[in-house]
């Protein structure tokens, strides 16, 4: 009988990392680069919750909650700033936003 | 089995979506797919003894944050293919280094070490169940400063987006 460790949540984790990483390097759309921060951020959350149980303490499930909070205000207003860009130059691409650079 | 099934199955779609994410052309099935694994990863909360935390993900996660996300899509519309033309110099070579690292520590906890992270701490025999209450007994005593000011953070992300979205017109800056 296998059982269910807190192992493969760790390794579940850590693939849902990688894959997000590898979305954050790899696309160039500001929006889906967006998306891949919140694959990272659930990678990490689902990595407290894990110790949560590990470690039988119920902080983990708390600093997930901060990280919840965190990740909203980020979305608002990195979504605001998007917005903003894409009026002013049509598209959502960040190889444009080179001319931001003073 | 069924413990394993419970894993099992929210584990392969979270995987999935997050490859949907990562390679769907059309940005609305980019986030579809992140709907996908955010409900996916509600399940295996729930499966931890973490439901209050599934409760918010469900609500701030795969409610407000994919609405926003979809108005935003909505907004802009569907945006031009990415183009493949490096703008940094030995750009894709340095992120496939950091990826292979990434991926290598992957493997290598599967197949070498047998699935072992080595954890340096044993498990605890101590069963949590993360109710509200018991959050909101932490959470309103030892964590109660961090709360406090994670509340001025948000305000000051609600004024920030206000300030972006509203166009400000000549004579608002003669006043």
């Amino acid at each position: 009988m296998i059982e269910v460790t807190s192992d493969w949540y760790l390794t579940l984790s850590a693939i849902l990392f990688s894959i997000g990483f590898l979305g954050m390097m790899f696309r160039k759309n500001a929006l889906i680069m967006f998306m891949c921060i919140e694959l990272m951020l659930n990678a990490v959350n689902l990595t407290f919750i894990t110790a949560s149980r590990h470690l039988g303490l119920i902080d983990g499930q708390i600093a997930v909650f901060f990280v919840l909070v965190v990740a909203a205000a980020e979305v608002v207003v990195g979504l605001a700033i998007i917005v903003s860009i894409f009026k002013k130059q049509e598209s959502a691409s960040v190889d444009m936003l080179s001319s931001s650079k003073g | 089995m069924t413990e394993i099934l419970l894993f099992a199955i929210p584990a392969f779609f979270i995987i999935l979506g997050a490859l949907i994410v990562v390679f769907a052309k059309n940005p609305v099935h980019n986030a579809m797919g992140l709907v996908l694994t955010l409900t996916s990863l509600a399940i295996v909360y729930i499966t931890l003894n973490a439901t209050f935390v599934a409760m918010v993900q469900m609500l701030v996660y795969a409610g407000a944050v994919m609405t926003l996300f979809l108005f935003v899509i909505m907004m802009i519309g569907v945006d031009k293919p990415d183009q493949s033309k490096e703008s940094i110099k030995g750009q894709s070579l340095l992120i496939s280094g950091t990826l292979i690292i990434l991926v290598a520590i992957v493997l290598f906890v599967i197949l070498e070490n047998g699935l072992n992270w080595a954890l340096f701490f044993p498990e605890s025999e101590n069963i949590i169940d993360g109710t509200p209450s018991l959050i909101a007994g932490v959470m309103f005593t030892s964590w109660v400063l961090p709360f406090e000011i994670i509340s001025i953070l948000l305000i000051v992300a609600t004024t920030a987006a206000l300030a972006l979205a509203y166009e400000f017109k000549k004579s608002d800056s003669n006043d």
